[in-house]
């Protein structure tokens, strides 16, 4: 007998194209269908941490916001634990650290609302920075586009931190960190996502 | 034996981000290499969801925004299925998410503007979770062509888009459904973003006779296959050495 190998192909991406917002967030599209949509509160209400903001947008070649496109952050708690039976540790009730993030339609700018992640610990033993996960979808973007959030005032956690230190060239490195501002009140992080050209975002195949 | 990271995606079976023929993807695609890593514990950890998440209703776009006693136009169809990985394991209450243009081809999207007439009684999205063995179903009408602006006559073959969770962020995903027979298929650029035929083939659900109930309801059948995972019994070797 020849020897086979069982595996299935993974289901082939395609573009979440222009009205991704019918599906994944109705009320954004313009109409009122379910009960309650998913993904609007990322921390909930009992999260301990720091409560931030962040603002940004997706810029594409041409250096003109992508209107059209669709977020979703995936996050540690302030204790750095995600809220997966894989992940061993206590999360506050109501928090899933996930999260949909809608641009206005008209000029493209997004920003959401959630706690700090504290740093993670991989399975391997190794601390991450805190940092939070994006993946990215719009016409135009054939396969969801991953890539990280890190934090401007965690330069000594962003040192050591092993996913940023795999990226080759140090200057890259920068595209992934959101600068903190406090002006009043609560923190905002600025993280501008630009598709192509000389500062292009980094994306994780991962 | 330990689960472990997800295997690495395939990128010459999925499409690349860069494919001229679909004109949005050249100013929207990263031009510079993505760095390639193993999953880490913030990719093998993804949201988790819930029936208290969902209602029972949301799966059946027959009647999830028709007014009481009343249906959308179209032809009525019953898309279903199982989410698998890889290893051809079933992946249990996962959320799919589903939107469409109604019959007509039309979207309910403040930026659609196509001729054809917004349906009174369609919504046009749907969300349900797999069932303990990654089964899934959806009740809807089948999606009619629409034009789109690339070339100066391009038309979408009539699809679903499918969002998809998984159990880990690694295997997020976004999909678009065809339906079998539909000669816009291979004219489409989108479609033929994915270079090898067979992925493509993948992407068309099939008429299933047998499922279809007689004298209401075609039922075609549509397999989504995330990604799976490596489990050993030797531990990793330690990254950096
Ligand atoms: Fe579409």
């Amino acid at each position: 007998m020849r020897q086979t190998l069982d595996y299935l192909k993974e289901t082939p991406s395609q573009t979440a194209g222009p009205y991704v917002h019918i599906g994944l967030a109705p009320g954004a599209a313009g109409f009122d269908i379910y009960a309650q949509e998913l993904g609007h509160d990322i921390a909930g209400p009992n999260a301990k941490g720091e409560r931030i903001r962040v603002e940004g947008g997706v810029i594409d070649g041409m250096g003109s916001p992508i209107k059209d496109v669709l977020l979703e952050a995936w996050q540690a708690n302030a204790d750095g634990i995600y809220a997966h039976p894989e992940h061993l540790g206590e999360v506050e009730d109501g928090f899933r650290g996930w999260g949909r993030v809608i641009p206005d339609f008209e000029t493209g700018n997004w920003t959401f609302e959630t706690v700090k992640p504290g740093a993670v610990t991989d399975l391997n033993g190794r601390q991450m920075a805190p940092h939070i996960s994006l993946w990215i979808v719009a016409r135009g973007i054939n396969v969801g586009l991953q890539t990280r959030l890190y934090f401007s005032d965690e330069a000594a956690a962003n040192a050591t931190d092993p996913v940023l230190n795999l990226i080759e060239w140090e200057r890259r490195r920068a595209t992934l960190i959101a600068e903190r501002t406090d002006s009043d009140g609560t923190p905002v992080y600025r993280f501008d996502i630009k598709l192509q050209g000389e500062d292009e975002t980094v994306f994780f195949d991962i | 034996m330990k689960p472990g990271p997800y295997y690495q995606r395939d990128r010459q079976w999925q499409p690349p981000a860069l494919t001229p023929d679909y004109k949005t993807s050249v100013s929207r695609s990263p031009q510079y290499s993505m760095i390639s890593l193993e999953t880490t514990v913030s990719e093998i950890t993804g949201p988790v969801f819930g029936h208290n998440d969902i209602d029972p209703i949301d799966k059946d776009l027959l009647s999830n925004y028709a007014k009481p006693g009343e249906s959308p136009i179209g032809e009525r169809i019953i898309l279903h299925g199982r989410v698998l990985d890889e290893n051809a394991k079933p992946v249990p209450n996962t959320l799919l998410e589903i939107w469409q243009a109604n019959a007509g081809g039309r979207y309910r999207h403040k930026k659609d503007t196509y001729l054809a007439p917004i349906d009174p009684n369609f919504g046009g999205c749907g969300r349900t979770l797999t069932d303990e063995n990654g089964y899934y179903a959806f009740r809807t009408v089948k999606p009619g062509a629409y034009p789109w602006r690339n070339w100066v006559n391009n038309w979408r073959p009539a699809h679903v888009h499918i969002s998809i969770f998984g159990s880990a962020f690694a295997q997020r995903l976004i999909t678009q459904c065809y339906f079998e027979g539909d000669p816009l298929i291979a004219k489409c650029p989108i479609v033929n973003s994915i270079p090898d035929p067979d992925a493509v083939d993948q992407l068309v659900a099939r008429l299933d006779l047998n499922s279809t109930i007689p004298l209401d309801t075609i039922t075609y059948k549509f397999d989504i296959v995330l990604r799976g995972r490596r489990s050993t019994l030797f531990e990793n070797r330690p990254e950096g050495n």
